[in-house]
């Protein structure tokens, strides 16, 4: 099943707000078919939000999300797995939900969870007996088993040790380009989506924003861990993402040439910095730096 | 069904797994028969006496019409209750208001003794059986009511979003996430309530009826008739042990299979 070119999802001019309180403001991006975009930022910039908007779970209040892709599916922060179900239900709930027959989506929920490094014996088991990283699984199987177009992900590794990670990474990146599968992920740690993505976007709060964006231009897969390293500290390098994560500027230990913090990320190919940062001025007086 | 035969199947493996439960109500009778040995039959007959007045009036068929009227009483209302109770606890706990406003009532249904009731009871049904199915409801419908109330309020954000994310249908939503969870509040105070109706039928049966075994007791009492008092005080904890743990428990452990294997 490969995407179609055209599927896409397309967010134009969004803002929302809860009672007075702004949260999201002028957002605009797409994700295509085949491509991984991560929304970094500190917590509470408003990333859940419009994560959730994307997903049709909250009503547009202003602006555009139109979602082009033929199915979505969604995984969470935490695994949120239904404790009186076994792990083989958990998996299979979306297909119960779309009204498939009980042996055919046991058998789909079974042949993705193998492949997803759960053993037999644990799709009887219920949750609590699950350790953090095999729920881990079961969550991600849960939603790739609807065999979505577009998946939405709200920082679902952020609890694991980084073996699990890795390893949940791979299968994800494996998944994701067999299947030519749209992703948009949110997370707040930069190496998270310095590894996944082919676009960053970097939002500032108060009022939520996107306030750089960063292409990477080598395949996910051919990532290796110098190359994550190496772009991550570029990134944090970037005066626009030290400013959104409060982070002091950068002091220059060794003579560089004026201007240097915002040459950086174009002087390495891998990373290409496409919108330049706002002046960082405003955020000075965001709530969160307060 | 499923649940039947599940309830069938491990009815053996169970009924073996009650050896400790009986030791102790064993330990039990040993404690009464040490009393009535240190205070004499009057105070309190041997067990063994009780025993045998309760297998004579089992035997001459004089136990049964009044067993059957307190059971009767006690289920009716208990049914009654569970049925108010649950649905009425659901809804509550569905809706912020409706939770807000109906704990204090709660807490004053659970706060007024059930013997007040009882007063209140016979002045507005006289001596039939409205009056004691009237005071099991209101001594038990708030303990089943808090219980629903209570497992319709703490189910998990979390997992209520999930839901919505994977787009449950409204009846996947009731029978997939907020049953299972509201059962597992629900049954212990479904077998709380269960007590609670039998103690209090007995007790309105004692005050306002002609039959039942409260009224016999009432009559046993005024013949100074300790054996018979004891015996009839076996035959009701009896059914309530019997009701108690071969039908509630079995199925409470069925139902609630995930929580209960811990690793």
């Amino acid at each position: 099943m490969t995407g179609d070119s055209r599927a896409a999802l397309h967010v134009r001019g969004l803002s929302h707000a809860f009672v007075r309180d702004e949260v999201l403001s002028g957002i605009d991006f797409r994700v295509r078919a085949g491509e991984v975009v991560a929304l970094v930022g500190p917590s509470g910039c408003g990333k859940t939000t419009l994560l959730h908007l994307a997903a049709g779970l909250l009503k547009v209040q202003d602006g555009q999300v139109d979602n082009h892709f033929a199915s979505t599916a969604f995984m969470f922060q935490q695994p949120r797995l239904l404790p009186w179900k076994t792990a083989l239900d958990n998996i299979a709930l979306g297909l119960k939900a779309a009204g498939i027959r009980r042996a055919e989506r046991h058998f789909r929920a079974r042949e993705l969870a193998l492949r997803l490094g759960l053993a037999h014996r644990d799709l009887g088991k219920f949750s609590h007996q699950l350790s953090g990283g095999m729920q881990s699984r079961v969550a991600l199987a849960r939603a790739l088993v609807l065999a979505p177009e577009l998946l939405l992900l709200d920082e679902p590794f952020s609890a694991l040790d980084v073996g699990l990670k890795e390893e949940l990474y791979r299968l994800l990146l494996a998944h994701q380009a067999e299947r030519h599968l749209g992703v948009l992920m949110i997370t707040h740690d930069l190496m998270e989506a310095v590894r996944l993505s082919d676009l960053i976007l970097v939002m500032a709060p108060a009022p939520g924003r996107i306030v750089c964006r960063f292409e990477l231009d080598r395949a996910a897969a051919s990532r290796d861990d110098g190359w994550v390293y190496r772009h991550t500290a570029e990134l944090l390098q970037t005066p626009a993402v030290r400013a959104s994560f409060c982070l002091p500027p950068v002091v220059a230990v060794a003579p560089s040439p004026p201007g240097a913090g915002r040459t950086h990320a174009q002087v390495d190919k891998g990373l290409r910095l496409i919108v330049p940062p706002v002046p960082p001025v405003a955020l000075a007086g965001g709530k969160r730096c307060g | 069904m499923t649940l039947l035969r599940a309830w069938l199947a491990g009815l053996p493996a169970y009924l073996w797994s009650g050896w400790g439960a009986i030791a102790s109500l064993f330990l039990l009778l040993a404690a009464w028969e040490a009393v009535s040995l240190a205070y004499g039959p009057l105070v309190m007959p041997a067990p063994r006496a009780a025993f045998a007045t309760l297998w004579g009036l089992l035997d001459s068929g004089a136990a049964w019409p009044e067993l059957t009227a307190t059971a009767r009483r006690a289920l009716t209302g208990y049914a009654l209750s569970v049925v108010a109770g649950s649905v009425l606890g659901l809804l509550a706990g569905l809706s912020m208001t409706a939770s807000m406003m109906s704990r204090p009532l709660v807490t004053v249904l659970m706060g007024t003794p059930p013997i007040a009731w009882l007063v209140l009871a016979m002045l507005w049904f006289g001596a039939g059986d409205g009056t004691p199915v009237f005071t099991v409801i209101v001594a038990s419908f708030p303990v089943i009511f808090i219980g629903a109330l209570q497992g319709t309020r703490t189910l998990d954000n979390h997992l209520r979003g999930m839901a919505e994310a994977f787009r449950l249908p409204r009846r996947m939503m009731l029978t997939d996430v907020y049953l299972p969870h509201v059962v597992s509040y629900l049954f212990p105070a479904w077998i709380a309530a269960l007590g609670t109706a039998w103690k209090v039928v007995v007790m309105a049966e004692l005050l306002a009826t002609q039959d039942g075994v409260g009224a016999a007791l009432a009559v046993s009492r005024s013949h100074l008739d300790t054996a018979a008092t004891m015996a009839w005080i076996v035959a009701v904890v009896g059914l309530l042990l019997a009701v108690e743990y071969l039908v509630l428990e079995p199925v409470k452990r069925e139902v609630e299979r995930w929580r209960e294997q811990g690793t």
